[in-house]
Protein backbone atom coordinates (compact mmCIF):
# COMPACT_ATOMS: atom_id res chain seq x y z
CA UNK A 1 0.00 0.00 0.00
CA UNK A 2 0.94 3.34 -1.11
CA UNK A 3 0.05 6.17 1.66
CA UNK A 4 0.91 8.98 -0.91
CA UNK A 5 -1.29 7.45 -3.27
CA UNK A 6 -3.71 6.98 -0.32
CA UNK A 7 -3.19 10.63 1.02
CA UNK A 8 -4.01 11.77 -2.60
CA UNK A 9 -7.32 9.54 -2.69
CA UNK A 10 -8.36 10.86 0.39
CA UNK A 11 -8.07 14.26 -0.13
CA UNK A 12 -8.34 15.07 -3.82
CA UNK A 13 -9.32 11.88 -6.22
CA UNK A 14 -12.07 10.50 -3.75
CA UNK A 15 -12.96 13.45 -1.63
CA UNK A 16 -15.65 12.52 1.20
CA UNK A 17 -16.80 15.86 0.14
CA UNK A 18 -15.99 17.63 -2.86
CA UNK A 19 -16.18 14.42 -4.90
CA UNK A 20 -18.96 11.80 -3.01
CA UNK A 21 -20.66 14.34 -1.86
CA UNK A 22 -20.80 12.70 1.96
CA UNK A 23 -21.56 14.09 5.00
CA UNK A 24 -23.36 17.57 3.48
CA UNK A 25 -25.04 18.35 6.83
CA UNK A 26 -22.31 19.22 9.20
CA UNK A 27 -20.18 20.67 6.00
CA UNK A 28 -23.34 23.53 5.24
CA UNK A 29 -23.80 23.74 8.74
CA UNK A 30 -20.77 24.39 10.94
CA UNK A 31 -18.44 26.08 8.28
CA UNK A 32 -19.56 29.65 9.50
CA UNK A 33 -15.07 29.96 10.47
CA UNK A 34 -12.38 28.20 9.75
CA UNK A 35 -12.13 26.67 13.44
CA UNK A 36 -15.32 25.13 13.81
CA UNK A 37 -14.94 23.77 10.70
CA UNK A 38 -11.33 22.51 11.62
CA UNK A 39 -13.01 21.07 14.80
CA UNK A 40 -15.44 19.40 13.58
CA UNK A 41 -13.71 17.73 10.59
CA UNK A 42 -11.34 16.11 13.43
CA UNK A 43 -13.74 14.88 15.65
CA UNK A 44 -15.10 12.93 12.44
CA UNK A 45 -11.92 11.66 11.86
CA UNK A 46 -11.27 10.86 15.35
CA UNK A 47 -15.01 8.38 15.31
CA UNK A 48 -14.11 7.08 11.87
CA UNK A 49 -10.81 5.85 12.96
CA UNK A 50 -12.20 4.54 15.71
CA UNK A 51 -15.54 2.94 13.72
CA UNK A 52 -12.90 1.77 10.98
CA UNK A 53 -10.73 0.30 13.20
CA UNK A 54 -13.40 -1.85 15.60
CA UNK A 55 -15.45 -2.47 12.57
CA UNK A 56 -12.30 -4.16 10.17
CA UNK A 57 -11.47 -6.24 13.93
CA UNK A 58 -14.69 -7.93 14.17
CA UNK A 59 -16.13 -7.82 10.56
CA UNK A 60 -16.53 -11.74 10.38
CA UNK A 61 -18.55 -11.97 13.87
CA UNK A 62 -20.91 -9.60 12.20
CA UNK A 63 -23.71 -11.79 10.58
CA UNK A 64 -24.80 -9.85 7.20
CA UNK A 65 -28.28 -9.53 7.77
CA UNK A 66 -28.01 -7.14 11.54
CA UNK A 67 -24.34 -5.36 9.87
CA UNK A 68 -26.05 -1.99 10.44
CA UNK A 69 -27.03 -1.89 13.52
CA UNK A 70 -24.24 -3.29 14.63
CA UNK A 71 -22.05 -0.18 13.05
CA UNK A 72 -24.57 2.32 14.15
CA UNK A 73 -24.10 0.99 17.77
CA UNK A 74 -20.21 1.12 17.27
CA UNK A 75 -20.25 4.20 15.63
CA UNK A 76 -22.70 5.82 18.16
CA UNK A 77 -20.47 5.03 20.89
CA UNK A 78 -17.35 6.66 19.41
CA UNK A 79 -19.55 9.56 18.78
CA UNK A 80 -20.88 9.89 22.58
CA UNK A 81 -17.47 9.42 23.82
CA UNK A 82 -16.04 12.16 21.70
CA UNK A 83 -18.81 14.11 23.02
CA UNK A 84 -18.01 13.79 26.35
CA UNK A 85 -14.46 14.40 25.56
CA UNK A 86 -15.07 17.40 24.26
CA UNK A 87 -17.45 18.72 26.63
CA UNK A 88 -14.71 18.50 29.43
CA UNK A 89 -11.57 19.38 27.43
CA UNK A 90 -12.70 21.86 25.07
CA UNK A 91 -15.68 23.68 25.99
CA UNK A 92 -15.99 26.21 23.81
CA UNK A 93 -15.64 24.56 20.78
CA UNK A 94 -18.06 21.42 22.15
CA UNK A 95 -20.37 25.01 22.74
CA UNK A 96 -19.97 26.43 19.54
CA UNK A 97 -20.95 23.24 17.38
CA UNK A 98 -23.59 21.81 19.16
CA UNK A 99 -25.65 19.71 18.21
CA UNK A 100 -24.01 18.86 15.40
CA UNK A 101 -21.46 16.59 17.17
CA UNK A 102 -24.03 13.84 18.29
CA UNK A 103 -25.22 14.07 14.84
CA UNK A 104 -22.06 12.78 13.13
CA UNK A 105 -23.91 9.53 13.87
CA UNK A 106 -25.74 9.90 10.98
CA UNK A 107 -22.89 11.70 8.87
CA UNK A 108 -23.06 8.91 5.88
CA UNK A 109 -18.92 9.56 5.36
CA UNK A 110 -18.75 7.12 8.74
CA UNK A 111 -21.06 5.06 8.07
CA UNK A 112 -20.35 4.86 4.45
CA UNK A 113 -16.95 3.92 4.91
CA UNK A 114 -18.08 1.04 7.48
CA UNK A 115 -20.32 -0.54 5.05
CA UNK A 116 -18.06 0.20 1.81
CA UNK A 117 -14.85 -0.33 3.28
CA UNK A 118 -13.97 -1.57 7.08
CA UNK A 119 -16.07 -4.49 6.90
CA UNK A 120 -14.53 -5.91 3.71
CA UNK A 121 -10.70 -4.48 4.31
CA UNK A 122 -8.07 -5.62 6.63
CA UNK A 123 -7.07 -3.69 9.95
CA UNK A 124 -4.81 -2.00 8.96
CA UNK A 125 -5.68 -1.20 5.24
CA UNK A 126 -9.17 0.07 7.04
CA UNK A 127 -7.14 2.21 10.05
CA UNK A 128 -5.05 4.25 6.95
CA UNK A 129 -8.63 4.51 4.93
CA UNK A 130 -10.34 6.11 8.37
CA UNK A 131 -7.17 8.29 8.47
CA UNK A 132 -7.15 9.74 4.87
CA UNK A 133 -10.58 9.75 3.98
CA UNK A 134 -11.03 11.56 8.08
CA UNK A 135 -8.19 13.77 6.96
CA UNK A 136 -10.23 14.71 3.32
CA UNK A 137 -13.16 15.84 5.37
CA UNK A 138 -11.28 18.03 7.52
CA UNK A 139 -9.37 19.39 4.63
CA UNK A 140 -12.80 20.30 2.71
CA UNK A 141 -14.16 21.53 6.13
CA UNK A 142 -11.71 23.82 6.77
CA UNK A 143 -11.19 25.05 3.47
CA UNK A 144 -14.99 26.07 3.30
CA UNK A 145 -14.94 27.63 6.86
CA UNK A 146 -11.83 29.61 5.83
CA UNK A 147 -13.51 30.65 2.87
CA UNK A 148 -16.37 32.04 4.26
CA UNK A 149 -14.87 33.75 7.62
CA UNK A 150 -12.37 35.31 5.05
CA UNK A 151 -15.46 36.85 2.87
CA UNK A 152 -17.94 36.87 5.71
CA UNK A 153 -16.32 38.55 8.50
CA UNK A 154 -12.59 39.72 7.42
CA UNK A 155 -11.20 37.13 9.61
CA UNK A 156 -8.86 33.84 9.65
CA UNK A 157 -9.06 31.67 12.85
CA UNK A 158 -10.41 33.94 14.70
CA UNK A 159 -7.39 36.74 13.18
CA UNK A 160 -8.84 39.96 12.15
CA UNK A 161 -7.15 41.20 9.20
CA UNK A 162 -9.58 44.08 8.36
CA UNK A 163 -10.62 47.09 10.69
CA UNK A 164 -13.07 46.77 13.41
CA UNK A 165 -15.76 48.74 11.28
CA UNK A 166 -14.81 47.51 7.68
CA UNK A 167 -18.25 45.95 5.66
CA UNK A 168 -17.90 42.33 5.07
CA UNK A 169 -20.01 39.91 3.08
CA UNK A 170 -22.26 39.17 5.78
CA UNK A 171 -23.97 36.37 3.36
CA UNK A 172 -21.04 34.02 3.77
CA UNK A 173 -21.76 33.61 6.99
CA UNK A 174 -24.86 32.70 7.24
CA UNK A 175 -26.73 29.96 5.74
CA UNK A 176 -27.27 30.75 1.59
CA UNK A 177 -22.75 31.18 2.10
CA UNK A 178 -22.47 27.67 2.68
CA UNK A 179 -24.04 26.55 -0.69
CA UNK A 180 -22.70 29.30 -2.72
CA UNK A 181 -19.02 28.85 -1.34
CA UNK A 182 -19.58 25.42 -1.20
CA UNK A 183 -20.66 25.27 -5.23
CA UNK A 184 -17.96 27.30 -6.07
CA UNK A 185 -15.10 25.07 -4.29
CA UNK A 186 -16.67 22.07 -5.84
CA UNK A 187 -16.34 23.19 -8.83
CA UNK A 188 -12.92 25.07 -8.83
CA UNK A 189 -11.99 21.00 -7.72
CA UNK A 190 -13.68 19.51 -10.75
CA UNK A 191 -11.55 21.86 -12.57
CA UNK A 192 -8.55 20.95 -11.28
CA UNK A 193 -8.89 17.39 -10.87
CA UNK A 194 -11.55 15.84 -14.05
CA UNK A 195 -9.95 16.35 -17.57
CA UNK A 196 -12.59 18.06 -20.38
CA UNK A 197 -15.19 15.07 -20.80
CA UNK A 198 -15.07 14.45 -25.17
CA UNK A 199 -17.80 15.84 -27.06
CA UNK A 200 -19.76 17.89 -24.36
CA UNK A 201 -21.93 15.11 -22.91
CA UNK B 1 -7.29 -15.90 11.24
CA UNK B 2 -8.76 -19.44 11.22
CA UNK B 3 -11.86 -18.48 8.76
CA UNK B 4 -12.49 -15.69 6.67
CA UNK B 5 -16.58 -17.03 6.79
CA UNK B 6 -18.91 -14.85 8.08
CA UNK B 7 -20.70 -15.79 11.51
CA UNK B 8 -24.07 -16.71 9.45
CA UNK B 9 -27.34 -14.89 9.93
CA UNK B 10 -29.47 -17.02 11.92
CA UNK B 11 -31.26 -16.14 14.86
CA UNK B 12 -28.84 -17.13 18.14
CA UNK B 13 -26.03 -15.41 16.49
CA UNK B 14 -27.85 -12.33 15.41
CA UNK B 15 -29.33 -11.54 19.03
CA UNK B 16 -25.94 -12.64 20.55
CA UNK B 17 -23.92 -10.34 18.16
CA UNK B 18 -26.51 -7.28 19.04
CA UNK B 19 -26.21 -7.82 22.71
CA UNK B 20 -22.73 -8.44 23.16
CA UNK B 21 -22.07 -5.53 20.97
CA UNK B 22 -24.36 -3.18 22.71
CA UNK B 23 -23.28 -4.12 25.99
CA UNK B 24 -19.24 -3.61 25.54
CA UNK B 25 -20.10 0.07 24.14
CA UNK B 26 -22.51 0.54 27.32
CA UNK B 27 -19.61 -0.69 29.27
CA UNK B 28 -17.44 2.00 27.27
CA UNK B 29 -19.91 4.99 27.56
CA UNK B 30 -19.99 4.35 31.09
CA UNK B 31 -16.37 4.46 31.94
CA UNK B 32 -15.98 7.47 29.53
CA UNK B 33 -18.67 8.97 31.43
CA UNK B 34 -17.31 8.36 34.72
CA UNK B 35 -13.85 9.59 33.93
CA UNK B 36 -15.06 12.65 32.42
CA UNK B 37 -17.10 13.70 34.86
CA UNK B 38 -15.15 16.04 36.87
CA UNK B 39 -13.55 18.04 34.05
CA UNK B 40 -16.83 18.49 32.61
CA UNK B 41 -18.29 19.55 35.60
CA UNK B 42 -14.92 21.82 36.73
CA UNK B 43 -16.21 23.72 33.00
CA UNK B 44 -19.69 25.70 34.55
CA UNK B 45 -17.78 26.47 37.94
CA UNK B 46 -14.47 27.94 36.54
CA UNK B 47 -16.70 29.88 33.91
CA UNK B 48 -19.01 30.77 36.43
CA UNK B 49 -15.67 31.81 39.11
CA UNK B 50 -13.94 33.65 35.73
CA UNK B 51 -17.53 35.57 35.11
CA UNK B 52 -17.93 36.59 38.37
CA UNK B 53 -14.04 38.34 38.89
CA UNK B 54 -15.05 39.95 35.60
CA UNK B 55 -17.61 41.54 36.40
CA UNK B 56 -18.26 42.91 40.18
CA UNK B 57 -15.89 44.82 41.83
CA UNK B 58 -12.76 43.98 43.93
CA UNK B 59 -13.85 41.33 46.37
CA UNK B 60 -12.97 38.70 48.84
CA UNK B 61 -15.48 36.66 49.77
CA UNK B 62 -16.55 33.88 47.54
CA UNK B 63 -19.72 34.95 45.84
CA UNK B 64 -20.26 31.34 44.38
CA UNK B 65 -20.93 29.77 48.16
CA UNK B 66 -23.17 32.46 49.06
CA UNK B 67 -25.22 32.34 46.32
CA UNK B 68 -29.32 32.62 46.36
CA UNK B 69 -32.24 32.68 44.38
CA UNK B 70 -35.40 34.84 44.88
CA UNK B 71 -39.24 33.26 44.23
CA UNK B 72 -40.26 35.18 41.80
CA UNK B 73 -36.89 35.29 39.65
CA UNK B 74 -36.72 31.55 40.31
CA UNK B 75 -34.28 31.05 37.16
CA UNK B 76 -31.66 33.86 37.85
CA UNK B 77 -29.59 33.39 40.50
CA UNK B 78 -27.68 36.09 42.89
CA UNK B 79 -24.22 36.13 43.88
CA UNK B 80 -23.47 38.46 46.69
CA UNK B 81 -19.58 39.94 46.42
CA UNK B 82 -18.17 41.32 49.85
CA UNK B 83 -15.03 42.76 50.69
CA UNK B 84 -14.03 42.53 54.48
CA UNK B 85 -17.44 41.86 55.60
CA UNK B 86 -18.58 44.62 53.73
CA UNK B 87 -20.72 44.26 50.59
CA UNK B 88 -19.68 45.66 47.49
CA UNK B 89 -21.83 44.64 44.63
CA UNK B 90 -24.15 41.81 43.46
CA UNK B 91 -23.68 39.36 40.13
CA UNK B 92 -26.60 38.06 38.37
CA UNK B 93 -26.91 35.04 36.17
CA UNK B 94 -30.02 36.18 34.14
CA UNK B 95 -31.05 35.48 30.86
CA UNK B 96 -32.96 36.08 27.73
CA UNK B 97 -35.12 33.85 25.21
CA UNK B 98 -34.94 36.82 22.34
CA UNK B 99 -32.12 35.67 20.77
CA UNK B 100 -31.43 34.38 17.37
CA UNK B 101 -31.03 30.85 18.74
CA UNK B 102 -31.38 29.78 22.30
CA UNK B 103 -31.50 31.13 25.68
CA UNK B 104 -28.73 33.87 26.05
CA UNK B 105 -27.34 33.59 29.75
CA UNK B 106 -25.37 36.58 31.07
CA UNK B 107 -23.84 37.24 34.21
CA UNK B 108 -24.26 40.95 35.18
CA UNK B 109 -22.65 42.73 37.86
CA UNK B 110 -24.11 45.63 39.76
CA UNK B 111 -21.78 47.51 42.85
CA UNK B 112 -24.10 48.85 45.36
CA UNK B 113 -24.75 51.83 44.15
CA UNK B 114 -27.07 49.48 41.35
CA UNK B 115 -24.84 50.90 38.54
CA UNK B 116 -23.73 48.28 35.63
CA UNK B 117 -20.19 47.48 37.05
CA UNK B 118 -19.51 45.20 33.97
CA UNK B 119 -20.85 42.10 31.63
CA UNK B 120 -20.16 39.01 30.67
CA UNK B 121 -21.45 36.46 27.96
CA UNK B 122 -21.87 32.83 29.87
CA UNK B 123 -23.53 31.06 26.94
CA UNK B 124 -24.75 32.20 23.79
CA UNK B 125 -25.53 30.31 20.49
CA UNK B 126 -25.53 33.25 18.17
CA UNK B 127 -24.36 33.30 14.82
CA UNK B 128 -20.88 33.21 14.32
CA UNK B 129 -19.30 36.81 13.50
CA UNK B 130 -22.50 38.03 14.01
CA UNK B 131 -24.39 37.80 17.05
CA UNK B 132 -21.73 36.46 18.75
CA UNK B 133 -20.15 40.18 18.61
CA UNK B 134 -22.47 40.97 21.46
CA UNK B 135 -19.07 39.02 23.30
CA UNK B 136 -16.81 41.29 22.40
CA UNK B 137 -15.73 43.94 24.40
CA UNK B 138 -16.90 47.27 22.07
CA UNK B 139 -20.00 45.72 22.66
CA UNK B 140 -20.10 44.89 26.23
CA UNK B 141 -18.41 48.10 27.59
CA UNK B 142 -21.12 50.57 26.97
CA UNK B 143 -22.78 49.37 29.96
CA UNK B 144 -20.33 49.94 32.36
CA UNK B 145 -20.70 52.42 34.87
CA UNK B 146 -24.02 52.70 33.76
CA UNK B 147 -27.29 53.40 36.15
CA UNK B 148 -30.06 51.62 34.04
CA UNK B 149 -32.75 54.43 36.36
CA UNK B 150 -31.39 56.97 33.64
CA UNK B 151 -29.76 54.77 30.78
CA UNK B 152 -32.34 52.91 29.08
CA UNK B 153 -31.76 49.69 27.97
CA UNK B 154 -33.09 49.45 24.73
CA UNK B 155 -31.06 49.76 21.26
CA UNK B 156 -31.49 53.38 19.61
CA UNK B 157 -33.77 51.75 17.12
CA UNK B 158 -36.36 50.97 19.86
CA UNK B 159 -36.18 54.46 21.48
CA UNK B 160 -33.40 53.46 24.20
CA UNK B 161 -29.32 54.43 24.49
CA UNK B 162 -27.42 51.55 23.38
CA UNK B 163 -25.71 50.82 20.31
CA UNK B 164 -26.81 47.95 18.35
CA UNK B 165 -24.18 45.79 16.67
CA UNK B 166 -24.49 46.15 13.31
CA UNK B 167 -26.74 43.22 11.07
CA UNK B 168 -27.17 41.44 15.18
CA UNK B 169 -29.74 43.66 15.80
CA UNK B 170 -32.06 40.72 17.05
CA UNK B 171 -28.72 39.31 19.44
CA UNK B 172 -28.26 43.05 20.88
CA UNK B 173 -31.89 43.48 21.80
CA UNK B 174 -31.91 40.15 23.76
CA UNK B 175 -28.38 41.20 25.67
CA UNK B 176 -30.86 44.13 26.63
CA UNK B 177 -33.89 42.18 27.58
CA UNK B 178 -31.30 39.92 29.47
CA UNK B 179 -29.71 43.15 31.38
CA UNK B 180 -33.09 44.81 32.47
CA UNK B 181 -34.15 41.77 33.34
CA UNK B 182 -31.40 41.34 35.85
CA UNK B 183 -31.99 44.88 36.62
CA UNK B 184 -35.47 44.11 37.76
CA UNK B 185 -34.45 41.49 39.69
CA UNK B 186 -32.01 43.62 41.57
CA UNK B 187 -34.67 46.45 42.45
CA UNK B 188 -37.19 43.42 43.47
CA UNK B 189 -35.25 40.99 44.65
CA UNK B 190 -32.35 42.03 46.20
CA UNK B 191 -31.52 40.40 50.32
Amino acid sequence: MNLLKELHRGLIKENAVFVLLLGMCPTLAVTGSAMNGLGMGLASTAVLLGSNMVISLIKNLIPDKVRIPVFIVIIASFVTIIDLIMAAYTPDLHEELGIFIPLIVVNCVILGRAEAFASKNSFLASLVDGFVMGLGFTFALTLLGSVREILGAGSLFNWKFVSEDATTILLFILQPGAFIALGFLIAFVNKLTKKKIQGGE
Amino acid sequence: MASKKKLASTFPNMVIVLTVVALTSALALSLTNISTLKARQMVEVKRTLEALKEVLPEFNNDPSIEKYSVENFAEMEFYPAKKGGQPVGTAIKTYSDKGFSERIWLMVGFDEGNKVHNISVLKQRETPGLGTKIKEPKFRNQFAGKDPASFTLKVKKDGGDVDAITAATISSRAFCDAVSKAYRALSGGKR
